[in-house]
């Protein structure tokens, strides 16, 4: 049977026939397909490039995008499911295929031309060729509108200098989608370029010597006086709410995926207690296990129903960002509380990757980081409430 | 080519039945609800010939309840081009044997992929009887379909008992789809999406003028016997001396 996970409050209900039935191709995908590599992936530190066919004949990339790009038009209730799902396999992969979406495909479809969506999405979603998104450095993450990159106007075309930092995907894409800051009539102001792999001048480096996501690729980006056209920039863009609404995308993701990686550590912890025999009973027998599950599976169901209003609210196209920030902050948070909880009900059994637990634990850091920290959710969350911005500065 | 291709809504597989107390049925409540597996395994052989033979059309049906539509939707999802459901309660093998004879009158396909049973009550007897109401010609079991290059005959492979055994008959005819003919592939994302606009007729049993009348009538369902702990025996002699007074087996 198709793997069930935790619906305490049959949400399942809640939702329509179609989105079950997306949620159900993800969780057959990630069972039958990615659940047998993950373990050497993230021993070996490396991306199972041999699933992006599969994933992209599946329709996960761009899912939420029209389908004369080739993509499934779906709602992002279904969207956010496939992140739930693909996060029960491993951040990494949910990681992929949000990057690809969220942070590439969206910013292109919306904030490109008719050109640069025709040229990239169908091949995008076919999974030929790959993006990556490049906005943090390494000295700005928190606070991206510092950013040093720069572009600048020069033969009919635009040259880039900077170097970006923690990109999924940089050494493995084809095209980068680079903010960078160009300084024109005496305005400054932050833009997205689209950089081709082949530009002269760029070049990406894989980060090495990570404990977390490491079935992933993170790089560094090298814009060393990068020469691009003048019709490489998206022409939608000019400020920071661009790349900020594509951070939405991405947290929004998140905030479902985070469900996923829960799910599968409590799911694990629980069958374990009701096998594991010590003091000759279960250990799902104790009360301080019990206490543990039951906070598991109650922040599981809560997470649940906040991402599904979430989605309610996004299709309704009422979702404003500070709502996002509250699901991605508390659902990351709690889902690492889980995976920690988790790996102490295993045990020593829980620091081996014979169980998932201690591989979802480890991602968990970086997804807690990665898309706005935890802290800053909370501050922006804090602006919102009180109109006190309590960033510094 | 036209093919026609059964989907019973049945209960998961993997989902603990319950017997109702009165023993009239099952608790249908909190069940999960799937494409008969050996249904799904028929609905990918029709797609893989439509992949070959082009122009051909995939034609689903379903026979039951409203709800069943989400397993057509599963179905179309898969690539099938549209769906038919018959609105009935439930009918026994020669009711539906009928309902089915009576639309083929109306589709006139060229085959009819069936999964050789649904694994709700097992009967195993839809196939046969429908193409003997038919007359047509009925490969049951197959683990391997071939079709001649003019489509105007079928070859199927059935696995007997200690080997293999290979069927040719002309078209159109009936084949049940057995466990090891395919793996069905899964409803992709944007087959999701396009199921939602493709045609799904439903059409009340009473309107089509068969006889569905049950010849079979169920008289009571019971669970099967729990079964009682297991022992653990302290040496071999004891294991054989149970097995000998009590297990009465050696």
């Amino acid at each position: 049977m198709l793997y069930e996970p935790p619906d305490y409050y049959a949400i399942d209900e809640l939702l329509s026939d179609e989105e079950r039935m997306v949620r159900d191709t993800a969780r057959r995908f990630i069972e039958d397909e990615y659940q047998p590599l993950v373990t050497k992936a993230f021993r070996d530190g490396s991306f199972p490039m041999q699933i992006v066919p599969r994933l992209a004949e599946l329709g996960f990339f761009g899912p939420t995008l029209p389908e004369r790009y080739g993509c499934a038009d779906l709602n992002s209730v279904a969207y956010g499911l496939i992140n739930q799902e693909l996060e029960r396999g491993d951040s990494g992969i949910r990681s992929f295929a949000s990057v690809q979406s969220g942070l590439v495909m969206y910013p292109i479809f919306t904030y490109g031309s008719e050109e640069h969506r025709t040229h990239w999405l169908p091949r995008m979603a076919r999974g030929e060729a790959i993006g990556c998104f490049g906005l943090t450095e390494p000295d700005f993450g928190s606070n991206p509108s510092g950013m040093l990159t720069t572009a600048r106007r020069a033969d009919g075309g635009f040259i880039l200098n900077g170097v970006k930092r923690w990109i999924t995907n940089g050494n493995i894409a084809d095209v980068a989608v680079v903010w960078a800051r160009l300084e024109e009539d005496g305005q400054s102001a932050i833009h997205g370029f689209l950089v081709e792999r082949d530009r002269q001048g760029y070049s990406a480096r894989e980060m090495e010597g990570k404990f977390s996501l490491r079935a992933s690729i993170t790089s560094e980006l090298f814009l060393d006086d990068c020469w691009i056209p003048e019709e490489n920039r998206l022409p939608g863009t000019g400020s920071m709410k661009a790349p900020l609404s594509c951070l939405s995308q991405a947290r929004y993701g998140i905030a479902w995926g985070a469900i996923g990686a829960a799910s599968a550590c409590y799911d694990c912890a629980l069958s374990y207690a009701r096998e594991r025999i010590m003091f000759d009973k279960p250990i799902a027998a104790f009360q301080l296990v019990q206490r543990k599950l039951v906070t598991m599976v109650t922040e599981i169901t809560k997470a649940q129903l906040l991402c599904l209003r979430l989605g309610r609210l996004k299709d309704a196209q009422h979702v404003r960002p500070e709502q996002i920030s509250m699901a991605k902050m508390n659902n990351v948070s709690q889902a690492l509380k889980i995976a920690r909880l988790a790996r102490d009900i295993l045990g020593a059994n829980g620091i081996i990757d014979e169980y998932p637990i201690i591989r979802h634990m480890l991602n968990l850091e970086t997804v807690n980081t990665y898309e706005g920290t935890e802290d800053v959710h909370r501050l922006i969350i804090g602006k919102d409430i009180t109109g006190f911005s309590a960033f510094g500065g | 080519m036209k093919i026609l291709v059964t989907v019973k809504r049945v209960p998961d597989p993997e989902t603990s039945i319950k017997v109702k107390p009165d023993g009239t049925g099952i608790v249908t409540d909190n069940i999960k609800w799937v494409v008969n597996p050996f249904d799904e395994i028929g609905v990918e052989e029709a797609l893989r010939i439509k992949e070959k033979v082009a122009g051909s059309e995939v034609v689903l049906v379903s026979i039951g309840d409203k709800v069943a539509q989400e397993q057509l939707r599963t179905g179309l999802a898969m690539g099938a081009d549209r769906a038919i459901l018959v609105l009935a309660d439930d009918l026994d093998p020669l009711g539906v044997a009928r309902v089915l004879a009576k639309l083929v009158d109306d589709e006139k396909p060229d085959l009819i992929i069936m999964g050789k049973q649904a694994i709700d009550d097992d009967s195993n007897a839809v196939g046969q009887m429908l193409a003997e109401l038919l007359g047509w010609p009925q490969g049951t079991f197959a683990s391997q379909i071939e079709l001649s290059d003019d489509q105007k005959s079928a070859s199927v492979t059935r696995e007997v008992d200690g080997g293999l055994e290979t069927l040719s008959f002309p078209l159109p005819g009936v084949i049940t789809a057995d466990l090891r003919l395919n793996e069905p592939r899964y409803a992709s994302l944007p087959g999701i999406m396009k199921a939602r606009k493709k045609e799904l007729k439903e059409i009340p049993v009473a309107d089509l003028g068969v006889d569905v009348t049950p010849r079979v009538t169920i008289t009571k369902m019971e669970p099967p016997p729990s079964r009682e702990a297991g022992k653990i025996v302290a040496s071999v002699e004891e294991l054989v001396n149970l097995l000998h007074t009590e297990a009465k087996v050696i």
